[in-house]
């Protein structure tokens, strides 16, 4: 017999009663978040944390840093993209910005990654394998021939050489007449979380600090409109941790990079607002919109309260989000599909300012033409069809939501204070503390594939018997000789003399404590070879090697 | 391995080759053929393939794992292969692991990889492989 209760505790109890009664699924699936956070079977008014209400472009932002949401903007369409050499990827710009893209973001190729030309010896089997292969000022002019780069903004992902990239963005801006004042864009340029997870490190974290330091500062002045760090999640989450480690360990980083530009002098606000992040959207989706969410508002307080900043530009976390390559499956890859088509939402909902979608591909090799489309194309459904942009932080208010995005803030900020146990995050990466957190993390998710307390389909169930096979990018094993020939080439032909008193300027200069981005950039000038930039540094600098844990 | 065996256990050198330090998947497979019985040395990010062979002699082990996720597989899995016959090594099984596509696997096989585990490989499908191939423990 249903009662009519008014009191809420008493019709809560009711429910309660009815659902510990209801049968439940004996699956032996595990009903906690894919990190792990235990969920409650439902959420009530009560689980809402008293709290001022909160607005989007308000802080602390928790609902988005624009008071108009998708209605004054979408976000940027950036698909991440390069292989092979220049003149092919520059091709594969031109037929994704014909194709609607509204921004390009290039992938480089492992060589150029790690600092090295085409020609080293380890450079064999990897070039222009996994991006485009970079050795020269000579191979950026190719990339972005017939590209006005006053009209378009480029992200590029690197990190170790990620001042080197820059000079030579710079530098072929210089040659089309584009000012770089006018430049805009975003280099990763996130070392911290190359310690924690990618591990495409170069030099030790000291020198490595100063680098970024060095373009942080130079930006400031010459290239004001440049996002001179993208903080990233992406690559500790793809390493296999947590939501609330991904959130955790970026923002600790974020925290770490301002704490260094004070050191060097720098007032807050002449730097913070061109800080930008970059997040992973994996497949649970409401813990990535909680943490979308969380990180806008944890942000914002550390700003604010813990730091001073009085611009309220420097409150605004602004971030890009790749949904989750980890979750695609070389398994019945059209699945990955839906599965890159529900991560888009989750960060749309989250609020991001710019998204990659995978290409159902990419678990195998770099996306062909047909496949990047769809991605891109993914985007645009989301963006035109589904009406999802039409209001400003749609789950908002979610008793859900709101309690998964408290519950986000509160173990970051416990993370915090471990790190700041450890004496900081440098001191933390040395102890390995983040490679063993996550490591774990990975380890204990494979566990619960294992044994099947988590589903991924295709996979561990519902499988085929026989693969599907797909058309996959393949690269041309010739164009690895022809790029050794063209960095061979440069080398050859440019003026020796400017080049080498370019490198030794840089290698006194290392040796100082000079900003070395306008020697860095004289080097680009003079057409000295990324390699070459790389190892005059080396020389001063050393090598960094992390000690294996497992 | 059963503790009341008597043969030695398995010896594993796993490594990553290659520039990329995408590690988490030889992590992964490092602990469960650790828990599985196999004494397993993880020598660390972008090792060549002579240092990995170096290491298999120095460490007297019967297998390497190799994991990579640059595309690089092409050249470097072979690489070790060549690099065991050099030194007159080629009773080390090397085995591998990564993204592969389907083609590349029936090419490396023949050039003397023993076998290729993919993404979505169940980390039980390599410790089974492990243990066919290695019935009685070391030799």
């Amino acid at each position: 017999m249903k009662v009519r209760a008014r009191d809420p505790k008493q019709v809560w109890q009711l429910w309660k009663e009815e659902f510990e009664a209801a049968p439940a699924r004996d699956d032996g699936l595990e009903t906690s978040t894919i990190s792990g956070i235990p969920l409650q079977p439902l959420y009530t008014s009560s689980d809402l944390a008293e709290r001022e209400e909160e607005l989007p472009g308000q802080f602390p932002y928790t609902r988005g840093i624009h008071p108009s949401g998708y209605r004054g903007r979408l976000w940027t369409m950036r698909q991440f993209s390069g292989f092979a050499t220049a003149e092919e990827t520059n091709r594969r710009y031109k037929y994704l910005l014909a194709n609607g893209q509204t921004g390009l973001s290039v992938a480089f190729d492992m060589p150029t990654l790690m600092g090295q030309d085409s020609d080293a010896p380890t450079s064999r089997g990897e070039i222009g394998h996994c991006g485009v292969a970079i050795d020269s000022l000579a191979d950026m002019e190719t990339l972005f021939e017939g590209i006005p780069l006053g009209n378009i903004t480029t992200s590029m992902t690197i990190n170790s050489p990620a001042a080197i990239l820059l000079c030579m963005y710079i530098a072929v801006a210089e040659k089309q007449g584009v000012p770089a004042a006018q430049l805009g864009g975003t280099l990763q340029n996130d070392i911290l979380k190359e310690f924690i997870a990618q591990k495409e490190f170069i030099f030790p974290p000291a020198p490595s600090m100063r680098l970024v330091v060095d373009s942080i500062e130079y930006c400031a002045r010459e290239v004001p409109k440049w996002n001179t760090i993208s903080i990233s999640g992406y690559h500790i989450r793809e390493a296999g941790s947590t939501a609330a480690q991904e959130l955790a360990f970026t923002l600790a980083d974020g925290m770490a990079y301002v704490d260094a530009c004070i050191e060097r002098g720098m007032r807050i606000d002449d730097f913070a607002s061109r800080l930008s992040f970059f997040f992973d959207a994996h497949i649970d989706f409401f813990e990535e919109i909680a943490k979308f969410r969380a990180a806008r508002r944890i942000w914002a307080r550390w700003m604010r309260d813990r730091y001073g900043a009085q611009d309220e530009r420097s409150w605004k976390l602004r971030f890009h989000t790749q949904t989750a390559g980890v979750s695609l499956t070389a398994q019945q890859p059209e699945l990955n599909i839906a599965r890159t088509a529900i991560e888009a939402l989750a960060a749309v909902l989250g609020g991001t300012q710019s998204l990659h979608t995978n290409a159902m591909d990419e678990v195998l090799a770099l996306p062909t033409d047909r496949a990047a489309r769809l991605a891109l194309r993914t985007q645009q459904l989301l963006a035109y069809e589904t009406g999802v942009a039409n209001t400003i932080d749609p789950l908002g208010g979610s008793y859900f939501i709101e309690a998964l995005t408290d519950e986000m803030e509160r173990q970051a900020e416990a993370y915090f204070k471990r790190i700041e146990e450890l004496g900081g995050v440098i001191p933390a990466i040395e102890a390995s503390f983040f490679q063993k957190e996550i490591a774990d993390a990975a380890f204990r998710y494979q566990q619960e594939l294992e044994q099947k307390r988590r589903v991924v389909v295709g996979v561990n169930d519902f499988t085929v018997g026989e693969e599907e096979h797909i058309e996959i990018l393949r690269i041309d094993p010739k164009l690895e000789s022809q790029q050794v020939a063209r960095v061979r080439e440069v080398r050859a032909n440019r003026d020796q003399a400017r080049c080498s008193n370019a490198l030794v300027r840089l290698r006194k200069a290392a040796a100082g404590t000079d900003n070395l981005m306008p020697y860095i950039l004289e080097a680009v000038r003079a057409y000295a070879t990324e390699g070459e930039i790389m190892n005059t540094m080396v020389e001063v600098f050393g090598l960094y090697t992390e000690r294996a844990v497992i | 391995m059963p503790a009341n065996t008597a043969v030695r256990p398995v010896r594993i050198v796993l490594a990553k080759v290659g520039l990329d330090g995408h590690d988490r998947g030889v992590k992964v497979v490092a602990r469960a053929l650790r828990d599985a019985g196999y004494e397993v040395i993880y020598t660390g990010l972008r090792q060549t393939p002579e240092m990995v062979v170096d290491a298999a002699l120095q460490e007297d082990a019967q297998v390497i794992g190799l994991s990579i996720h640059s595309g690089a597989h092409m050249t470097l899995f072979p690489a070790v292969v060549q690099e065991l016959k050099r030194r007159k090594a080629t009773d080390i099984v090397v085995f591998g692991g990564g993204i592969i596509p389907d083609d590349d696997i029936a090419a490396l096989k023949q050039k003397g990889v023993a076998e290729l585990f993919t993404p979505g490989t169940p980390l039980q499908g390599i410790v089974d492989w492990l243990r066919k191939r290695f019935p009685q423990g070391a030799a």
